[in-house]
């Protein structure tokens, strides 16, 4: 048993650290924010072209550097410390992911060759615009017609969907419900009946869009996994990108505590630094530990999510360790944000210091792919109802 | 990263659960799951004879070097050993005092002749210590200890005067590590020295704490001249303050991992009754329920990072060890609130006359002083504000003397 980053990964921890810093800084965020595409194109393909991120888990047959999801875990830390205004999660994390769990070769040869060779972006359409983030939350359909799927329908909270050049979207057999008659697709973007809109965000660092599929046909190729059974492999897709929306908000949650740390060790009244109150400190102690916790539960959620595909001991573990890390760290963050805004005071109000960036992603990060009460609610039916009559 | 153990470590692991589905029989069986925290006084002479029990089987201080008796085990091993001793629902141990602190320090701050003297009894698990730190006026400010120790030149001993607190198995002991004040005229961290004290003696005194739950855990130790030989200190007069802190710092939670099967086993308890009595049909508590599931396991996750953490070499603890304590206090003394909103009004009703409380009940009232001793809640959070976050101390208001 070793539960610490190798040297190899703090090496890559601190090198993405150290880009980062240098090309996502409170400028650079709020510059590229303020764009409707919310990304500097310049800055991704540098990202593509020079770190090779967006390759890091996939496979070395697929172009990829065939690291793992602790790897990326690590990255998402860091990426979620600087706030980077990227297509990256949804590109990597949601639909990289959804083509390494259910994509035939054929496929995986295809778009994830193109995803490393930072020629595209793509997203990940499910939710219709439901809180639940389940398989009840999709209600866009499709029937087929010969060779071909007819898909129609609506989704909403697509991370940059208006900009990515490929949605893999969910669909289900007119007339299911439930887990049952699911099935995803691979659909470019460019097909004829896919409208997408970006919605304006209050987190304006990561951006959404409303998708519309109206009589959009696509060939059958382009099924994703087996016809109609499509939720365990969507299923596994939303935990290993909890996993990754987590660590991005441990990221969040040490970028605020440090900044705060900093700050209230500045900022004298009465006569001595803030930071010397018991009531300032006890406070900042609360957020360590919040923070020190929630890494604790990315961390062991990422190794059970590198050990999922290959259907380790850990793999079976993959639903709980997701729900627990992304109900802690979603608490967590926006807690950490709030406490931070307090201790920075008025200042902490305003729209030139960078707490209320990290505020608004801790709120909208929360609720995004399923919020605390959510995540807790799953872990409940597994401990209270399962083989319990109601 | 890499979360499984070793095959060798798993080996170990069936020795250590074999050993016990083994001997945790007989005349042992009714001890199981008991003895624990909050249950400290039941069967005592009990669990003296399974303490010796397990020392024939080679199984205390697992984690002590070999030279001085232990079984040399790796981090890894040791854990292994905690687990499934709770696992098993081994009972509360009452050598662990004497194994987890006198022990550790003697081998590190002990002359040659005491870890000889000394050693040996708690290896065999005959000799049971108690520790003597806290005081009335010594409880967040443990430095401000007033008990005081004199050499008396005509008689070459140490002779101990004062009153110590919180102690916990003071009857049961045969020992008890005491910091008292060897310079009259010192304050705080300085002029204090660290004995050993042997407890069957006149000038010591014993007197029960009836607590919260009604029964008696700790006590009251009076010190009346009180004898203690002279090469019964450990380091000179005035190392005491550093004798006594200088194992924090390396404490590696070890036996947290057992700690926290016991939380498993009372969250599985809670769990266990929500289904039967409904409870688990209420949506805050069902939340309540995943979200005490959910931090147990992060504890356990969080143990992980702390034994596996790279060794600071100054011996300072890394972030995710100093926020531990105020962690799972926390959680604990949640789980008891929770454990009582889940028996809804039952949890008024008593298991019998005059004050029998159910284990869960007992649970509630004792976690209570999870968030106090060792450093209560407001101490661990100074602690890593300052020593974690490098965050300023407050200015003292100093009470004006005379």
């Amino acid at each position: 048993m070793d539960f610490a980053f190798t040297q190899e990964q703090e090496m890559i921890r601190d090198t993405a650290a150290a880009f980062l810093a240098e090309v996502s800084s409170s400028e650079a965020v709020r510059a590229a924010m303020a764009t409707e595409s919310g990304y500097d194109e310049a800055l991704w393909q540098r990202i593509c072209g020079e770190m090779y991120w967006q390759a890091i888990h996939i496979p070395e047959a697929h172009g990829g550097l065939g690291l793992g999801y602790v790897e990326l875990v690590a990255m998402m830390e860091q990426m979620g410390r600087y706030l980077l205004c990227s297509p990256y999660f949804s590109t990597v994390c949601m639909a990289a992911n959804a083509l390494l769990v259910a994509g035939n070769e054929e496929q995986k040869s295809k778009w994830l060759g193109e995803l490393c060779a930072g020629q595209l972006t793509a997203t990940l359409a499910f939710n219709g615009g439901s809180r639940s983030w389940a398989a009840d939350s999709i209600t866009a359909s499709f029937r087929r017609d010969g060779d071909e799927y007819v898909l129609n329908g609506s989704y909403r909270y697509v991370i940059d969907g208006h900009t990515a050049g490929l949605f893999v979207v969910a669909a289900r057999e007119e007339g299911s419900s439930g887990e049952q008659g699911i099935s995803l697709f691979l659909l470019p973007a460019d097909t004829a009946g896919v409208t997408s809109e970006w919605l304006p965000t209050m987190d304006q660092a990561r951006k959404q869009a409303a998708v519309t599929l109206e009589n959009a046909r696509i060939d059958s190729a382009n099924l994703l996994g087996p016809s109609g059974e499509g939720w365990p492999a969507l299923s596994r897709v939303l935990d290993l990108a909890a996993i990754a929306l987590a660590a991005e908000q441990v990221g969040g949650c040490q970028q605020l505590l440090d900044m705060t740390v900093e700050y209230t060790g500045e900022r004298v009244q009465f006569n001595r630094p803030i930071a010397s109150f018991q009531a300032v400190k006890h406070k900042a102690a609360d957020m360590m530990l919040k923070t020190e916790v929630a890494r604790s539960a990315v961390y062991y959620a990422a190794c059970v999510a590198q050990e999922a595909p290959q259907g380790g001991e850990l793999a079976a573990e993959l639903p709980e360790a997701a729900s627990v890390a992304k109900s802690y760290c979603s608490d967590a963050y926006f807690a950490v944000a709030g406490e931070s805004l307090q201790l920075f005071g008025g200042v902490g109000f305003t729209w030139e210091y960078d707490v209320h960036l990290y505020f608004k992603r801790a709120k909208a990060s929360e609720h995004l792919l399923g919020d605390g009460n959510t995540h807790r609610e799953r872990l409940a039916v597994a401990l209270l109802d399962e083989g319990r009559q109601s | 990263m890499k979360l499984s153990f070793s095959a060798q470590d798993e080996q170990f692991r069936s020795e250590v659960a074999s050993w016990l589905e083994d001997n945790l029989t007989g005349e042992f069986a009714k001890l199981k799951y008991r003895g624990g925290p909050g249950d400290e006084h039941t069967y005592p002479e009990e669990r003296k004879v399974w303490e010796q029990k397990l020392a024939e089987g080679g199984w205390t201080c697992v984690g002590w070097p070999k030279e001085h008796g232990g079984k040399g085990c790796s981090i890894e091993q040791q854990v292994i050993f905690f687990e499934e001793y709770a696992r098993a629902g081994a009972p509360g141990r009452v050598g662990h005092i004497g194994e987890g602190l006198a022990g550790p320090t003697l081998i590190a701050f002990g002359t040659e002749a005491q870890k000889q003297k000394y050693l040996p009894g708690i290896v065999a698990g005959t000799e049971l210590w108690c520790q003597g730190y806290s005081e009335p006026g010594a409880g967040s400010d443990l430095a401000n200890v007033k008990t005081k120790a004199r050499f008396d030149e005509t008689g070459g001993k140490w002779v101990l005067n004062g009153q110590k607190v919180w102690t916990s198995l003071a009857h049961e002991s045969d020992y008890c590590f005491v910091i008292a004040r060897t310079d009259p005229d010192s304050v705080a961290h300085k002029g204090l020295g660290f004995f050993l004290v042997k407890m069957d003696q006149p000038g010591v005194e014993i007197r029960p704490i009836e607590q919260i739950t009604g029964t008696s855990e700790f006590n009251e130790v009076f010190f009346d001249d009180a004898h203690c030989d002279a090469e019964d200190i450990v380091g000179a007069p005035g190392d005491g303050w550093k004798v006594a802190m200088g194992l924090l710092g390396f404490e590696r939670g070890v036996s947290t991992l057992g700690q926290q099967m016991q939380f498993q086993n009372e969250l599985d308890d809670i769990v266990a009754l929500a289904r039967e009595n409904g409870a688990a049909d209420v949506p805050r508590i069902r939340q309540r329920i995943a979200r005490a599931h959910a931090e147990l396991k992060i504890m356990r996750y969080n143990a992980m990072r702390m034994l596996s953490g790279h060794s600071v070499s100054d011996g300072s603890l890394q972030k995710e060890a100093l926020i531990y304590k105020l962690f799972w206090a926390s959680w604990h003394r949640e789980l008891g609130e929770l454990a009582m909103d889940v028996m809804g009004p039952e949890c008024d009703i008593l298991e019998g006359a005059p004050y029998e409380l159910s284990r869960l009940q007992a649970m509630f009232l004792f976690v209570r002083s999870d968030t106090i001793y060792g450093g209560t809640n407001q101490i661990q959070r100074n602690i890593i504000a300052e020593r974690g976050l490098g965050m300023p101390k407050e200015p003292r208001a100093v009470l004006k003397q005379g």
